[in-house]
C-alpha cells in the first residue's frame, strides 16, 4: 500500500495540472484574445465578463498543483523551479500584472488607462501560457540536472527546442480553447467571431501539443499511451466536426478532452520519471527518489480525497450559477469612482 | 554581496510586501461579512451601504494580496532548492492544504460573491463571503502551522540528514502555531479598525467641513441631508463605521497584548538568543528595557546600556513571576556554541562560508527596535482609538483639520506593527532558518543554517534580476494602488454605489467626464444583473 502512495501522487498532481491546463486554458487565452480578436471596448468587457466570476479560482489550480508537488514531491518542486529559475520569474510576473489588471482595468474612466491594462492582461497570459507550457515540457523531456538534483550549465540551460515546441503548445492550445469558450458563453457578433477563429485555428493549433506527446512516446511510450494519443486525435477531429454544425458545447468538450488525453498520455508516458536528467539517467528524479515520506503521503491523501471532490463540488456550482450567455446588450455603461 | 544576502533580501522584501495586504484582507473581510450579515438581519439601509463601500476597498486590496502570494508559494522552490529538499516531507503539507482546502473556497466564493448581488438568493449570497473570510482565517491557520515548525521543529524524526513527519498532530498542533494564529488575527483586526476608523473619520470630517453636519447648542450632532449619497443615512454610514473601527482597534490591541505574552513563555523556552536579542540584553536579568542606548549594530552588546527599565517585567513576559532571571546574550553565546558549533561544517553545501565562524547573535538594532514598535505602534493605535470613540460619542468630529489628517494618517500604525512584529521574529531566529529547540517538547537535533538554504545552482546574476524586477514591480503597483484605494475613499459610499450618485443630482459627479452613470441601471431587466458589475 505505501509503495503506491508516490505513484497515486504522481497521478494526483497529473490530474492538478490538468486540470489548470483545462480551466485557466481558456481564461488565459481569453485574455490574449483581449487584444486578438476583439473589435471595441465592449467587446472587451464581454470577454472579460465570460471569465469575471471564475478566473482566480482557476488560478488556484496552479497554486495546489506547485504547494502539491511540495508536499509530496520536495526534489522534484526544488530542482524543477530552481533550475527554471527566469522562466518562473516571467510567469509569476504576467500573472501578477494579469491579475491585478483584471481588477483594476474599470477602476478609471480613461482610454488610456484600460489600454495600458488590456495589455497587461493580454501579455501577461501570454507570458504565463508559454511559461507554464515550457515548464511542462522540460518536466517530460529534461534538463541538466547533476547527482543533487541542481541545474548545471547556466541561467539559460533550459533553453531548448522541446522549451520552446512546450510554450508554443500551450499558448495556441490557451487560443482555441478561449476561442470554443467563447462561443459557447457569449451571443451576438463576439459569438461569431470566436466560432470562426476556432474552425480557422483548430486544424493547425494542436499539432505543436501533439508534436510534445509524440516526442514524449517516442522516449518511453506503452501501447496504451500510444492508444491515448489516438483517442485524443479523434476528439480534436469530432470537436472540429461539431464547431462546423455549430455545436459550440461539443466542440468545446471534444477540444477539452482531447488536451486531456494528449496530457495524460504524456504523464503516462514520462512515469515514473518525473523529472528526467539530461545529463546521466542515474540522476533522474522519480516518483520513488523524489517523494516524501509514506506518513506525509498518506496525511495528504486523506486531505485529497475528501478535499478535491469538494473543490469539484463548488467549483461546478459557480459556473452552474454563471451559465448565462453574456452578451455586448447586457453590460452596462462604464462607471468608475465618482468624484464627491 | 553573494547570492545568499541576495535571496534573503528578496525574500524579505516580497514577504513583507505580502503581509502589506493580508491582514487588510483577514481583517476588513471579517468585518465586512459582519457588516452584510448585519444588512440581512436588519435590513437597513446604512448597514448595505457600508457593505459595499468596504467590500470594494477590500476587492481592491484583496487582489494585491493573491498576486504577492502567488510569488510565496513559488520562491521557497526557486530560491531556496535546498531549503525546500531539507524541509518538504513537514513543511510540504500545510502549504498544500492551505491551497486546497482554504486558497479554492477563498478565490471562488469571492467569485460568487463579487457577481453573485441580484442573482443568488440572499442568504446564499451572505454566506458565500462568509466562506471566503472564514478560508482567508483558515489559509492563515496553515501557513502558520509552516512557519511555527520553522521556529520550533516538532513531529519529527532525522531520518539520512532529513527531518521525517512521524506525529502529524504535533506539527499542526505545535504550541508556536497555536498561539502566533490568534496574535496575527488580531493584528489584523487592528489593522480593519484603524481602516474603518481613519477613512470614517475622513467623511465624517468633509461632512462638517461642507456644513452639512452641524454641532447644535448642547454640542450634538444636526445631521444634514443632501440627497443622494450625501443624506442622513451617509452620516450613520461613516458613524457607525468610525465607532466599530474604533472598538476593534482596541478589542485587536488586547488580544495581541495577551497572545503576545504567550508568545513571550514560549519563546523564553524555545528561542532565549531571539529573547535576549530583543531585549539587547548582554547579562542576565528580569527588567524590560523601555530605552536603552549604545551600539545596537555591533556585534557585541557590552557596551550598550539600558537606561530606562521595568524591574520585572521582562521575568513576567518570559516566565510569568518577577524574578526569574532571564538569560542575557553573554551567557547564551557559549551554551550555542557548544550545542551547535563555532565554526560552519566543512560541507560543500556551505559553499565560501564553508568552516567560517558562526554568528549566533541576530542583529540587535532589529530585534530590539522590532519589538519596541510592535508592541508601540499597536498601542498608540489603541489608544488613539480609544480617543477616537470619546470624541465620537456626540455623533460626529471636530472641525479641526489636524486631527482629521492624524486619524488617516493613524491607519499606518497598526501595519507597522504588523511588519515589525514578522521582522522581530524571522529576523530573530537568524542564522538559523530552521531553528534548534533547546525546549524538551521541541526535538533539538533538527536545524538548518540559513547559508546551507539557499539553491546552490541558480546564479548572482539571476537572483540580482528577480530581485529587481520584483522590487520595481512591487513599487508600482503600490503606487497604483494607494491611488486607486484614495480615489474611492474620496467617492465615499457612491464610488460603490452608482445608482446613490445618479439619485443625488445636487451632490454632482465632477470626475465622471461624459459616460454618466444611466447605465449601470440594467439592474431591473432580467439579464443585465449578469453582470451587475465588476469587469
Ligand atoms: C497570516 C496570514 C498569511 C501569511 C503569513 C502568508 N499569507 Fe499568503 N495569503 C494570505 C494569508 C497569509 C491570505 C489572507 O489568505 C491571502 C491574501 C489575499 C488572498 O487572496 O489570500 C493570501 C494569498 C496568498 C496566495 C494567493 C492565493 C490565491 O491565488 O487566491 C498564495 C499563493 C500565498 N498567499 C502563499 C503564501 C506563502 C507561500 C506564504 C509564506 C511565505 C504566505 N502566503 C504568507
Ligand atoms: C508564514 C509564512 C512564512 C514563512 C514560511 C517564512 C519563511 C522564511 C524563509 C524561508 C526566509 C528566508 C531565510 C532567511 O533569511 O531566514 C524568511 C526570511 C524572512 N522573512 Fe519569513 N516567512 C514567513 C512569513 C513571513 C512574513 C509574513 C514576514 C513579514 C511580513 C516575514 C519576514 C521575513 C523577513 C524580513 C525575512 C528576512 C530575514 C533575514 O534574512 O534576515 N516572513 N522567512
Ligand atoms: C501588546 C503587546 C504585544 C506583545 C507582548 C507581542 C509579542 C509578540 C512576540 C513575543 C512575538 C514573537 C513570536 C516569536 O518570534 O516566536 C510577536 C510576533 C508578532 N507580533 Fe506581536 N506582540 C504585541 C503586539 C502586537 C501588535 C499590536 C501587532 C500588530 C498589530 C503584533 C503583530 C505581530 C506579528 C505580525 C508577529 C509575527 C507573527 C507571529 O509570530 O505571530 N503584535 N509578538
Amino acid at each position: 500500500m505505501t509503495e503506491a502512495l508516490p505513484t497515486l501522487w504522481f497521478v494526483l498532481i497529473a490530474v492538478l495540472w490538468a486540470g489548470y491546463l483545462f480551466l485557466e486554458g481558456f481564461d488565459l487565452g481569453v485574455g490574449m484574445l483581449m487584444k486578438l480578436m476583439a473589435r471595441n471596448d465592449t467587446q472587451r468587457r464581454v470577454l472579460l465578463n465570460t471569465v469575471g466570476p471564475v478566473w482566480d479560482g482557476n488560478e488556484v489550480w496552479l497554486v495546489t498543483a506547485v504547494g502539491a508537488t511540495f508536499a509530496a514531491f520536495p526534489h522534484w518542486y526544488a530542482s524543477l523551479l530552481s533550475a527554471l529559475y527566469l522562466p518562473f520569474l516571467l510567469v509569476l510576473l504576467g500573472l501578477i500584472f494579469r491579475a491585478v489588471a483584471f481588477e483594476w482595468r474599470g477602476k478609471r474612466d480613461s482610454d488610456a488607462w484600460r489600454d495600458r491594462w488590456d495589455w497587461a492582461i493580454a501579455v501577461g497570459s501570454f507570458i504565463a501560457a508559454a511559461g507554464i507550457g515550457a515548464a511542462l515540457a522540460l518536466t517530460t523531456t529534461g534538463l541538466p540536472l547533476d547527482v543533487n538534483g541542481n541545474r548545471v550549465g547556466g541561467a539559460f540551460a533550459w533553453a531548448t527546442m522541446p522549451a520552446l515546441l512546450g510554450a508554443v503548445a500551450v499558448v495556441l492550445f490557451c487560443l482555441v480553447h478561449a476561442a470554443a469558450f467563447v462561443a459557447l458563453k457569449t451571443e451576438g457578433s463576439i459569438r461569431s467571431q470566436a466560432d470562426r477563429l476556432f474552425r480557422r485555428l483548430l486544424p493547425v493549433a494542436m499539432i505543436p501539443f501533439l508534436g510534445w506527446a509524440l516526442l514524449v512516446q517516442v522516449g518511453s511510450g506503452t501501447v496504451v499511451t500510444w492508444f491515448v494519443v489516438v483517442l485524443a486525435v479523434v476528439a480534436f477531429i469530432a470537436s472540429y466536426r461539431a464547431a462546423t454544425v455549430g455545436r459550440d458545447g461539443r466542440a468545446f468538450a471534444g477540444l477539452g478532452v482531447g488536451m486531456l488525453a494528449l496530457i495524460g498520455s504524456i504523464f503516462g508516458a514520462a512515469f515514473p520519471v518525473v523529472l528526467p536528467s539530461t545529463l546521466d539517467p542515474a540522476f533522474d528524479l522519480t516518483v520513488q527518489n523524489a517523494s516524501s515520506s509514506p506518513y506525509t503521503l498518506g496525511l495528504m491523501s486523506l486531505v485529497a480525497c475528501f478535499g478535491l471532490p469538494l473543490v469539484l463540488a463548488y467549483q461546478a456550482w459557480t459556473y452552474w450559477v454563471f451559465r448565462r450567455r453574456v452578451s455586448e446588450a447586457s453590460i452596462p455603461a462604464a462607471h468608475a469612482v465618482t468624484a464627491l | 554581496m553573494e547570492a545568499l544576502e541576495i535571496a534573503r533580501w528578496q525574500f524579505g522584501i516580497t514577504t513583507v510586501y505580502h503581509f502589506l495586504m493580508v491582514p487588510l484582507t483577514i481583517g476588513l473581510g471579517l468585518l465586512v461579512a459582519v457588516m452584510q450579515t448585519m444588512w440581512h438581519r436588519s435590513g437597513k439601509e446604512h448597514y448595505l451601504r457600508m457593505t459595499k463601500f468596504w467590500g470594494k476597498l477590500f476587492l481592491i486590496n484583496f487582489i494585491m494580496g493573491v498576486a504577492t502570494g502567488l510569488v510565496q508559494e513559488f520562491q521557497f522552490g526557486m530560491a531556496w532548492s535546498e531549503y525546500s529538499r531539507f524541509v518538504g516531507d513537514v513543511f510540504g503539507a500545510p502549504l498544500a492544504m492551505e491551497a486546497l482546502l482554504a486558497f479554492f473556497v477563498e478565490s471562488t466564493f469571492l467569485g460568487l460573491w463579487i457577481f453573485g448581488w441580484g442573482r443568488l438568493p440572499r442568504l446564499v449570497h451572505l454566506l458565500c463571503l462568509w466562506a471566503a473570510v472564514l478560508a482567508s482565517v483558515f489559509s492563515a491557520y496553515f501557513i502558520l502551522v509552516a512557519n511555527s515548525w520553522m521556529q520550533h521543529p516538532v513531529g519529527v524524526e532525522m531520518v539520512d540528514g532529513r527531518p521525517v513527519m512521524v506525529d502529524a498532530w504535533a506539527v499542526f498542533t505545535n504550541n508556536t502555531a497555536l498561539v502566533a494564529f490568534p496574535h496575527t488575527v488580531f493584528g489584523a483586526l487592528a489593522v480593519a479598525g484603524a481602516f474603518l476608523l481613519g477613512i470614517s473619520w475622513y467623511h465624517l470630517h468633509k461632512r462638517r467641513h461642507d456644513g452639512l453636519d452641524t454641532v447644535g447648542a448642547h454640542g450634538t450632532v444636526i445631521v444634514g441631508d443632501a440627497g443622494g449619497a450625501r443624506d442622513a443615512v451617509d452620516h450613520r454610514v461613516w458613524l457607525v463605521s468610525a465607532r466599530a473601527g474604533a472598538i476593534v482597534a482596541m478589542i485587536a490591541f488586547a488580544g495581541t497584548g495577551i497572545t503576545g505574552d504567550l508568545q513571550g513563555k514560549l519563546m523564553f523556552d524555545q528561542q532565549p538568543m531571539k529573547m535576549a536579542a530583543a531585549e539587547a540584553a548582554c547579562h542576565d536579568g528580569t527588567g524590560f528595557s523601555i530605552l536603552s542606548v549604545g551600539n545596537l549594530g555591533a556585534q557585541s552588546c557590552d557596551d550598550i546600556t539600558a537606561v530606562i527599565e521595568v524591574p520585572g517585567v521582562l521575568s513576567f513576559l518570559a516566565n510569568g513571576d518577577f524574578t526569574t532571571e532571564v538569560k542575557g546574550v553573554n551567557t547564551l553565546l557559549p551554551e550555542y556554541q557548544e550545542k551547535y558549533g563555532t565554526t560552519l561544517p566543512d560541507d560543500p553545501m556551505y559553499g565560501e562560508r564553508a568552516g567560517t565562524e558562526i554568528d549566533y547573535l541576530p542583529v540587535m538594532e532589529v530585534t530590539y527596535w522590532g519589538f519596541r514598535i510592535m508592541i508601540g505602534f499597536g498601542a498608540i493605535a489603541a489608544g488613539a482609538a480609544a480617543l477616537a470613540l470619546w470624541v465620537l460619542r456626540k455623533g460626529t468630529v471636530p472641525e479641526s483639520r489636524w486631527l482629521m489628517r492624524l486619524a488617516v494618517f493613524g491607519i499606518l500604525a497598526p501595519f507597522g506593527a504588523n511588519s515589525a512584529g514578522w521582522i522581530f521574529t524571522e529576523m530573530g531566529r537568524q542564522p538559523f532558518v530552521v531553528a534548534p529547540n533547546p525546549d524538551p517538547s521541541g526535538i533539538d537535533s533538527v536545524f538548518m543554517f540559513t547559508a546551507a538554504a539557499v539553491s546552490p545552482g541558480v546564479s548572482l546574476g539571476e537572483l540580482v534580476a528577480s530581485l529587481v524586477a520584483l522590487t520595481s514591480v512591487y513599487a508600482v503597483l503600490l503606487v497604483v494602488e494607494v491611488k486607486l484605494l484614495f480615489s474611492y475613499v474620496r467617492g465615499g459610499t457612491a464610488s460603490a454605489m452608482p445608482e446613490l450618485a445618479q439619485a443625488g443630482s445636487d451632490s454632482g459627479h465632477g470626475g465622471d467626464g461624459g459616460s454618466g452613470v444611466s447605465g449601470a441601471r440594467h439592474g431591473g431587466k432580467d439579464d443585465g444583473d449578469v453582470l451587475a458589475f465588476a469587469y
